[in-house]
């Protein structure tokens, strides 16, 4: 049997629609571009080394430079490659005291290498060295001879041995044994005991925090489902605690777990009088963390349970099991895989956190802030660095692969359909009483950390003096806080229609379509859910730093608001396309093909008919990449400029101060924004999103 | 009245196969097997048959949705192999309506108007004729859940006729349903088509359906045609038990070739010889099965065959038997049975049948 006409017509109709085709290369061009080419940098500088030579340069100084050509001697012929000749000081024994060393001449599309000619008609001459980044550099002879025009320091092997200011210029390093290959970048830093601190702590901490979730997020879906929690106030307490992940950023509650439980917290000092609390390391991480990530497990454990048939569990009761081992012999054996799931997601979200680590780490350093110094700190190691994002990304990969290819699939055989009928809750009082109580103790626990924050921005000192001031908001906005505001907002602004767009299309793509390709659309766009913030920031360092493959190419976009904001897009776009896929799997197909059937092109489709019917999940895109966005600090922190100020760049580096009333004070209008946005999709939600009318057919 | 319908087109699939892999063994099967169709403009086709005998498939090779494995799709003389669905001059009506369920009555028939880009006092003007024309004026405001499962199919009928299509494809439009309105709802999607003149291909699994609607019948099995032909042709002369059985309750009689003649075989069935009118002439000798309709069969105390009443049940308007013959069952509805002799279980009586209604495989 042969395939191949409906193939080769399939293809034929697949390019007879231009729109579709155009959407798909783009898409196809921008997931390779900014997420799968500077992963792949990434692995390319862990192998990939660049050797420099010392050369001395003093026969290219002064009036008259030494030209010669391609067989060593001095050049004469106008049209012939003009090449320098560089003396070696440190020449090892039996290797060349000197090398041929090619010039090249700029000028736009007729860059190359220059000739005796250009030097003639003096055009500006070119050596190409190596600076102290591993970029290459094009420096003009007459930068040569006027070093205050250096524009950056050079090395050799690893050790900095120029300044901007009086550069000794014999020995500046020239890149000729361009680049090798060697795997040596893994065993030196599996010998570093930097970063084998820094590999076990992450996956302390990981478990640890996983854990921590996996038990609160249990517990709370169990009271949430099973008992009846009589208490209207504290229904609204859990559903408020499950919110607060969303629209809080990153680091608040490292914030204010120093507020109240640090050297000079509220708690430890006033409260209970310890002067000495040191609430900086592990055991701070693994609060804060625990308390950020357990609603999203209550969340995805609430789901599953609600699925569990009652009847299940009454047969195993009516068999004479007692509560405690229905749970333990019915309901948990049947979560056993969602848990797994759950306790992955936790992880790997441990793993890839960088602000609380960074707050409240102390000398604590994980993966995420090891690698973040060393690309910032002074011992700047790039090959080391890359090597180290190439194990955090193996890590979050492998278990982001497991999670969604082995897990979620388990997860979803177990626990199929819906539950037939509801559930008898819980009366029984020694069962309520203690789960209700605990679970309302933590959401105080978390609501109270959330108030700190405002309060710590509007004490006079922390741990001083406690009278109300507007001082730290007055500082705030004397310092740069309009700007910040305005920068991240604009930012933010501008990724999330694009997100919310490109994600809605991906789905309808994924959903809809069928095409060659398709499996690495969905696949990239997923992708970016387990790459780590930090990983992806120094990805794009040395991605685009010095253009698409060092040539120049994009290179406009590193350092500007656009790089920002291709973070931003990139970061969320994995939570929409996953929202709008689910959202579009509800759809019956043939509404789109009586549309496509009337006439209407994919691309018309697409804007008359499934866009209309996923508004609320572009709406909920359209939020949730701003909330993200605004609150995003990981990758953005290492590819940010002194041309844009971020709100969360801005908190960070007054927390690092130890000025917490000015980041509070940061922190409470990030709070308020991102509050306001929430409000703002349930608003549009409700008068511009699919009518209920349309959501009851479903 | 929109009476400057386009021309219908004819639709003509030449040799048509799709092939598919199964999913659970991985190996490739014809789901549609060498088709070979010639729908004149203007008539209506159905294809019918079980589930999986590849009549939606061929639906939507011919609605572009799939593309064909061997040969090739012509509609209106033009060959539309290469084209994507949104090209063809076809108009689907799905099985779900599939109406959007974000437009309003008129914004859906109005859909595939405003892609054609006609003026909008056109396109109202179409709209309300259409809208008349399946009795749905005055509903143009509603949205498509605020109605019954009837009207919802009239809007979906309306925004495929709007289009003027070159020919109308149904996709088992009635199945969702019930009972009393699908009967309803086939006369009037016939009588539309008929005063359209639209060409029509539709799918069914309902063998009713199909009988009551169509010019022609395409019996399909397992992704190849079983026959073709008008209703009553392959009512009353059906190649094969299948398509026998498929249209309508049967009996199959077997027994041995006595005599024949042109027209005519005397069949002996358990010894007892019966005639049977058939178009082909048998061999004397040679094994044969009489296909023979409930209704055509006649109880009585005298007659043809002997016979063992083994289920007799009172149905209103018909008394249902199932009778022994040999070891065959046969199935008898006897219409009107109140001025007729009742026969009770274990009452030995009589078949017979005329020879027009009798048919030999």
């Amino acid at each position: 049997m042969n395939r191949k006409q409906s193939a080769q017509l399939d293809r034929k109709k697949f390019f007879g629609d231009p729109v579709m085709v155009i959407t798909i290369i783009i898409l196809f061009l921008f997931l390779t571009l900014f997420i799968l080419y500077p992963l792949a940098m990434l692995l390319l500088d862990s192998v990939m080394v660049q050797n420099t030579e010392l050369y001395n340069v003093s026969s290219l100084m002064g009036e008259t430079p030494a030209f010669f050509d391609a067989n060593g001697s001095p050049a004469s012929q106008a049209n012939a490659p003009l090449f320098a000749r560089l003396d070696r000081p440190d020449a090892k024994e039996g290797e060349e005291s000197f090398k041929l060393v090619p010039l090249y001449r700029s000028g736009g599309l007729f860059a190359g290498q220059a000739k005796l000619q250009d030097a003639q008609d003096g055009k500006p001459i070119y050596l190409k060295v190596v600076n102290n980044k591993s970029k290459t550099v094009y420096l003009s002879l007459a930068q040569l001879t006027q070093p205050q025009e250096v524009p950056a320091t050079f090395r050799n092997n690893g050790r900095v041995i120029k300044k901007m200011d009086g550069i000794e210029l014999t020995d500046v390093s020239v890149k000729l044994n361009a680049n090798y290959w060697t795997l040596d970048a893994f065993p030196r830093i599996f010998r570093d005991y930097t970063f084998n601190n820094a590999l076990r702590n992450t996956l302390l901490l990981g478990v640890l925090t996983g854990f921590g979730s996996l038990l609160i997020g249990l517990l709370f879906a169990y009271v949430d489902v099973y008992v009846h929690v009589r208490s209207r106030f504290a229904k609204k307490l859990f559903d408020v605690v499950s919110l607060l992940p969303v629209v809080s950023p990153p680091f608040v509650l490292s914030l204010s777990m120093i507020l109240l439980f640090g050297r000079s917290g509220l708690v430890t000092r006033e409260l209970f009088k310890i002067f000495d609390s040191d609430i900086y390391g592990m055991w701070g991480i693994v609060i804060v963390q625990t308390l950020t990530f357990f609603p999203v497990v209550y969340l995805m454990l609430k789901g599953l349970l609600k699925n569990i048939d009652p009847s299940m569990e009454e047969a195993a009761r009516d068999m004479g099991a007692s509560r405690w081992k229905v749970f333990t012999t019915v309901t948990l054996p049947l979560m056993l895989p969602g848990l797994g799931n759950a306790f992955l997601v936790t992880f790997i979200e441990s793993v890839a956190d960088f602000a609380n680590p960074m707050m409240i780490g102390g000398s604590f350093d994980t993966l995420a802030t090891t690698i973040y110094l060393r690309i910032t700190g002074g011992t700047y190691d790039i090959n080391g660095a890359s090597a180290m994002t190439v194990v955090l990304l193996v890590l979050t990969l492998g278990l982001f692969l497991i999670q969604k290819y082995v897990l979620e699939k388990k997860t979803a055989a177990t626990l199929t359909g819906k539950a037939s009928r509801g559930r008898m809750l819980i009366e029984d009082k020694s069962v309520r009483y203690p789960l209700a109580t605990f679970c309302v103790v933590i959401s105080a626990f978390v609501v109270l950390m959330y108030i700190a924050v405002p309060f710590g921005a509007l004490f006079t000192l922390w741990g001083r003096d406690y009278t109300l001031t507007t001082k730290w908001f007055a500082k705030m906005f004397t310092e740069g806080g309009w700007q910040a505001f305005w920068d991240s907002f604009k930012l933010s602004l501008i990724a999330s229609p694009i997100t919310a767009l490109l994600s809605m299309i991906i789905s309808y793509l994924v959903v809809k379509k069928k095409f060659h390709g398709k499996f690495f659309i969905e696949f990239v766009s997923m992708l970016a859910m387990a790459v780590p913030g930090t990983v992806l920031g120094v990805g794009y360092i040395r991605g685009f730093a010095g253009g698409v493959f060092r040539t120049g190419f994009l290179q406009g976009i590193y350092g500007t608001g656009i790089i920002l904001v291709i973070v931003f897009i990139v970061r969320s776009l994995p939570t929409g396309t996953r929202s709008g896929i689910s959202a579009l799997r509800q759809i019956d197909k043939s509404i789109e093909e009586s549309a496509y059937d009337m006439g209407a092109g994919s691309g018309k489709v697409f804007m008359t008919v499934t866009l209309p019917l996923i508004k609320d999940s572009f709406f909920s895109g359209l939020v949730t990449t701003f909330v993200r966005s605004i609150t995003a600090i990981s990758a953005v922190i290492l590819l940010v400029t002194p041309r844009y100020l971020l709100i969360t760049c801005r908190i960070n580096e007054y927390a690092e101060k130890g000025e917490f009333g000015v980041a509070c004070a940061y922190a409470t209008v990030l709070i308020l924004i991102t509050y306001a946005a929430i409000l703002t999709m349930n608003t549009l939600i409700k008068y511009f999103g699919t009518s209920r009318a349309v959501k009851e057919k479903e | 009245m929109p009476n400057t319908v386009k021309t219908p087109k004819g639709v003509k699939l030449d040799h048509i196969s799709k092939i598919y892999k199964d999913p659970k063994t991985g190996r490739d099967f014809y789901a549609v097997h060498d088709v070979s169709l010639d729908i004149e403009p203007g008539s209506f086709v159905t294809l019918l048959g079980p589930s999986g005998c590849g009549k939606t498939t061929t639906l939507r090779m011919i609605a572009g949705f799939e593309s064909p494995d061997e040969g090739d799709i012509w509609l209106g003389g033009e060959s539309i192999n290469a084209l994507t669905p949104n090209k063809r001059d076809t108009a689907m009506v799905f099985q779900s309506y599939a109406l959007f369920p974000h437009y309003n009555v008129f914004d859906n028939v109005a859909y595939g108007l405003k892609l054609r880009k006609l003026p909008a006092d056109e396109i109202t003007r179409k709209v309300t004729e259409i809208l008349s024309l399946v009795e749905l004026s005055g509903m143009e405001q509603r949205m498509t859940n605020q109605l019954s499962g009837g009207q919802q199919q009239r809007v979906a009928l309306a925004r495929a006729l709007v289009v003027e299509p070159g020919v109308l494809l149904f996709d088992e439009p009635l199945s969702n349903l019930d009972a009393k309105l699908r009967v309803q709802m086939r006369t009037e999607i016939r009588k539309i088509q008929q005063k359209l003149g639209i060409t029509a291909i539709y799918v069914t699994h309902d063998q009713s359906e199909a009988m009551s609607l169509s010019d022609q019948i395409i019996l399909m099995k397992q992704g190849v045609i079983a026959q073709m032909g008008t209703p009553t042709e392959i009512y009353y002369h059906p190649v094969s038990e299948f398509v026998a059985d498929f249209i309508g309750e049967c009996n199959f009689l077997k027994g041995t070739v006595v005599s024949s003649t042109q027209n005519e075989a005397v069949i002996s069935v358990n010894g007892h010889p019966v005639s049977v009118e058939t178009r082909r002439q048998p061999q004397p000798g040679s094994e044969a099965e009489i296909v023979l309709r409930p209704e055509a069969v006649t109880i009585a105390s005298q007659g043809d065959l002997p016979c063992t009443v083994e289920l007799s049940c009172f149905m209103g308007s018909y008394q249902n038997y199932h009778v022994r013959v040999g070891d065959t069952l046969v199935k008898i509805t006897d219409n009107c049975p109140i001025n007729k002799p009742l026969f009770r279980v274990g009452d030995q009586a009589f078949l017979s049948f005329d020879k027009v209604c009798a048919h030999l495989l």
